[in-house]
């Protein structure tokens, strides 16, 4: 199971790459999005992978009775999925302001004013 | 959205959406749900209203500006936090108030962790309302 | 010194300079009454990195001692001419504070028990001193020469750092007093060479030995009493004291001699030859401190205990009479408005002690009868004449520098002893004056006396063995006819010769060509920028499939190599996979390969839907939950911000064919991905703290659903802070949409 989902991640992560390197901002999104998909996915399947059980504890015992899936690497996928969100929604707005500023969304044409060149040097 | 039948549905499917928000909310210790989620499906009930409806309708159900409820909620989190250090223990360590506890019964838990999670529910909630109405607003 | 605007002085100025000699000259007492009567080192550990065994600790040996004596001691005597030097001086206040850091720094230097706590402070001096050379910050020429005082000494202090991690690879040991007192012999291990390259880079460029002597004359755009401090006593004397400090453990390796023999013989030359090509009295003894430090590098590359005897008796007479010549420099500029040559006539008329002092500082620096200089001059050659072979190179080259002081204190002194017919009685100030005084006294005391300087040389080789310095003679002006005496005779002569053709000499040197090194490393700083430049503008291209290529290509790259050297590859184990999970896995790649190939924005959308459900089933099969839920949430959220934003943005461009070049790069870069995430599940999973979190989520946190406990309990402060970040996210992201709608109103 583990191998047949690092080939898919493997995959994700290459399709959302290939969106991200065409060079216009708004396939970079598209690629941004898979690649959170694939990132989350792959803590998850880092942390092992066991079909069925959810980390819960039945009422009236102390601990889970049986052996459950990994809790911690969903805990840390979980804030991750909501911090993506976050984040893409940033950079969402920044095409948008950068599509007002620039009329095209070409990232492969040199962005004005990007870094000052040839400064003095005592 | 001028369409009747989504504006009927959207005010019964509004209520219901909070509502079960904050049923996740409460009962994330021991089921599926906590802050995190509640948050979120309280962010959808408030993007239904807001598209049946429109953006001043939505701030009006608001009540408070949406930037004000995440802050409010960051702060509320903290302050669950620096309960642990008040009681000298460590730094967000869980509170727990056990009301009308008996030998065999936990009676009414009332918790530091619990406020915890109202604050990111009320962070995550208020932060998506405002990125969404902002975004609306440039339509 | 720049002229400045004079402010009154305060009486604080007065307990400034007051205290800070004070407290120098307490240290230097202490040292003397709490160090000296010891015989056996001091350790002194503070436990630092634990974990790495780095402890923050000291030792002091006789050596060590000897350095404080020379740092405190010359320290109280820079403060009180400071004081006076810097009076009204609008930055005097920062100039004491840059002061003191830089002599505790240096003192941390000469204490230091551990190699990484002695390259701390050792780069600590490296800062202090930019600090220091730069004080007149308005002057293009100060901010220059500190720039590349802190350059040149902060590459060598990357190179120590490199050769102490080498040396405690080899020894075993951070700490200085075990790898000194070790048995270990580390003198034909491999890697010996490569220590002493990169220890030996260290200390020679801190020595501002050839061929990177040249920061050193910049310099003194420093105020005086700094250069008289940085020349006599500190920084410059570091590079020696390390040498000195691991002379024990690596002067019979192969390497040491020659490199730090040929380094010390040019620089000591090149360094006489250059001070008679001066005029202006500063510079002078810039270039004379270039002719000692390379005496001193070249007598501590011999293998023998009788060269660093000699060495550290040249030590003290070295610091004894540069510290009162540069402060003597600093009172006549400051009194008289000019430091050439010229300034000395009639110096005799002006103030007799004065000119005393500096007639035997003169003397120590030719190396003549009753001073210090002599006495060391003797050890040195006596030193250099037992030991035979290719000593005798060096000993030429010292001989031929010492000719060459001997000429320059000619020079000197008979400036000063000329009448001059404008030279009137000039009062000098009395803390200006005081310490080149008292120093010269002291010089001429410990010449004619010679009993503590000889204790404390005979404790200082304690750390060379028992024995070592039973084979020293005692030290005394006086041993009788013998070759050294000869050699200083030849010296002499050879000396007041070329004094008596200084004049004629000097326009010989200036219609000489040379080799600037110091335009040579402007050269070599413009081209390294250049090089930073045309790498910038290779990789950082500002355009994004470009930029991303690089990254992506040298990630893959590496973990290909890394993978390639691999010794041995995890086992191959597919394991059986339900149908479900297959069912979804084709699902999720549809979605893929359809929002790959999607022309319009919509589809490309439905497929990263059909992506993020496909996700959220993975979730709900492998038992999660909470996260399935997120996920499905998220992807609807993500689907109305993107729907809303859509109206504001472009549509995409159409698609010509397949970018080969792009896909290969995307390919192989989920490949290393795919094999990293297999080979990492392949191997056994640590669950400690799972099993702990499964434990304590109900007995401890009251909680039975333990994903959201971790969240909300046991890791809140996470949680805390990820909310903060969405909460900045979000906000940031509001920022960006509300200044446009204010500019467009």
């Amino acid at each position: 199971m583990e191998a047949l989902l690092s080939g898919l991640i493997g995959l994700l992560f290459a399709a959302a790459l290939y969106q991200m390197l065409s060079g216009h901002f708004l396939r970079f999104l598209l690629g941004l999005v898979m690649i959170s998909n694939a990132a989350t996915l792959s803590v998850f399947v880092a942390g092992r992978l066991t079909l069925g059980q959810s980390p819960l504890i039945p009422k009236g015992a102390d601990a889970p009775l049986v052996e459950v899936a990994n809790a911690l690497p969903q805990a840390l996928v979980l804030t991750a999925i909501v911090i993506g969100l976050g984040l893409f929604a940033f950079t969402l707005f920044l095409a948008i302001r950068a599509f007002r500023r620039l009329g095209h969304l070409n990232a492969n044409s040199a962005l004005p004013g990007l870094r000052p060149r040839k400064e003095t040097h005592s | 959205m001028n369409s009747l039948i989504y504006k009927v549905g959207a005010n019964l499917l509004f209520g219901i959406l909070l509502v079960f928000s904050i049923f996740m909310l409460l009962r994330g210790h021991n089921e599926p749900g906590g802050g995190f989620i509640g948050g979120l499906i309280g962010a959808v009930a408030f993007i239904v209203y807001a598209l049946s409806e429109n953006i001043a309708a939505t701030r009006r159900v608001l009540r408070v500006n949406p930037e004000h409820l995440a802050v409010t909620g960051l702060t509320i989190a903290l302050c669950s936090g620096l309960l642990g250090p008040l009681v000298q223990e460590g730094l967000f360590a869980g509170q727990w108030l056990f009301l009308g506890a008996t030998e065999t019964d936990k009676g009414w838990p009332i918790s530091s962790v619990l406020l915890f999670d109202i604050g990111v529910y009320l962070t995550v909630l208020g932060a998506i309302i405002a990125l969404v109405l902002e975004m609306e607003r440039h339509l | 010194m720049a002229k400045v605007t004079l402010q009154a002085t305060q009486p604080i100025d007065q307990y400034i300079h007051l205290g800070s000699m004070l407290w120098s000259l307490g240290l230097f007492v202490l040292a003397i009454y709490h160090l000296i009567p010891l015989d056996t080192p001091v350790t002194w550990s503070v436990d630092w990195l634990g974990a790495l065994n780095i402890a923050f600790s000291f030792y002091i040996d006789g050596l060590s001692r000897l350095f404080i004596l020379l740092i405190t001691g010359i320290g109280a005597l820079i403060f009180a001419f400071s004081g006076h030097y810097l009076a009204g001086h609008p930055h005097r206040h920062r100039f004491f504070l840059y002061l003191h850091l830089f002599m505790l720094a240096m003192l941390g230097v000469v204490t230091a028990d551990n190699l990484l706590t002695l390259f701390i402070f050792w780069e600590l001096t490296s800062f202090t001193s930019y600090l220091l050379i730069g004080f007149n910050h308005a002057a293009a020429r100060s901010r220059r020469a500190a720039l590349q005082g802190l350059l040149v000494t902060g590459a060598g202090g990357l190179c120590l750092l490199a050769g102490v991690i080498l040396l405690a690879q080899i020894t075993g040991s951070f700490a200085l007093s075990e790898i000194l007192s070790g048995d270990l012999v580390i003198h034909e291990h491999p890697l010996i060479t490569a220590v002493i390259v990169l220890i030996g880079l260290g200390a020679l460029t801190k020595s501002a030995q050839f061929p990177f002597h040249f920061w050193l004359p910049n310099a003194m755009e420093a105020p005086t009493p700094v250069s008289a401090f940085l020349h006599s006593a500190t920084m410059v004397k570091a590079g020696i004291y390390l040498l000195a400090r691991l002379h024990p453990v690596l002067s019979e390796a192969a390497l040491w001699m020659p490199l730090l023999a040929i380094t010390g013989s040019i620089t000591a030359v090149l360094g006489g030859v250059l001070a008679l090509k001066q005029r202006d009295l500063k510079q002078t003894l810039a270039y004379t401190t270039l002719m000692a430090l390379g005496t001193l590098t070249a007598l501590l590359s011999q293998p023998g205990t009788a060269a660093v005897a000699a060495a550290s008796i040249f030590l003290v007479a070295h610091a004894l009479y540069k510290a009162t010549l540069f402060l003597s420099v600093g009172a006549i500029d400051h009194t008289l408005g000019a430091k050439r040559f010229s300034t000395l006539f009639g110096l005799w008329q002006r103030d007799r002690l004065f000119a005393f002092a500096w007639l035997a500082a003169a003397l120590s620096l030719a190396g003549l009868p009753p001073a210090l200089g002599f006495i060391s001059k003797e050890m040195l050659y006596d030193s250099l004449l037992q030991t035979s072979g290719t000593s005798i190179w060096v000993l030429c080259a010292l001989l031929l520098a010492n000719a060459m002081m001997v000429a320059l204190a000619f020079s000197m002194s008979v400036r000063i002893l000329r009448p001059s017919p404008t030279a009137v009685r000039t009062k000098f100030a009395f803390f200006e004056t005081g310490g080149p005084i008292l120093m010269a006294l002291l010089g001429l005391w410990l010449a004619m006396a010679p009993k503590a300087l000889d204790q404390a040389m005979r404790t200082l080789l304690a750390t060379w063995g028992d024995t070592a310095a039973s084979e020293i003679i005692p030290l005394g002006l006086w041993h009788g006819i013998n070759p050294a005496l000869g050699l200083s005779l030849v010296t002499l002569s050879l000396g007041l010769l070329i004094g008596r053709f200084h004049a004629r000499l000097y326009r010989r040197l200036h219609r000489l060509p040379m080799v600037s090194f110091d335009r040579g490393w402007d050269h070599f700083l413009a081209t390294f920028v250049r090089f930073a430049e045309s790498l910038t503008d290779m990789i950082q291209t500002n355009r994004l499939s470009r930029d991303l290529s690089w990254v992506l290509g040298t990630l893959t790259g590496l973990a290909l190599l890394i993978a390639w050297n691999a010794p041995a590859w995890p086992h191959w184990e597919w394991g059986p996979a339900p149908l479900k999970l297959w069912l979804i896995v084709i699902l999720i790649l549809a979605g893929t390969m359809f929002s790959l190939i999607a022309q319009s924005r919509i589809a490309a959308i439905t497929g990263l839907g059909v992506v993020g459900i496909g996700v959220a089933l993975i979730f709900i099969l492998f038992g999660a939950p909470d996260v399935a839920i997120t996920q499905l949430l998220v992807e609807t959220l993500l689907v109305v911000l993107i729907a809303v934003a859509l109206l504001n943005l472009p549509t995409l461009p159409k698609q010509t064919g397949i970018r080969w070049g792009h896909a290969t790069l995307a390919l192989a870069t989920g490949f290393v991905i795919s094999g990293t995430l297999w080979g990492i599940t392949t191997q056994p999973l640590d669950r400690t703290l799972t099993s702990f979190f499964e434990q304590a989520s109900w007995t401890e946190a009251y909680g039975r659903n333990i994903v959201n406990v971790i969240l909300v309990d046991f890791r809140a402060l996470d949680t805390f802070g990820e909310i903060a970040v969405v909460l900045t996210a979000a906000i940031g992201a509001i920022a960006l949409l509300k200044d446009m709608r204010m500019r467009k109103r």
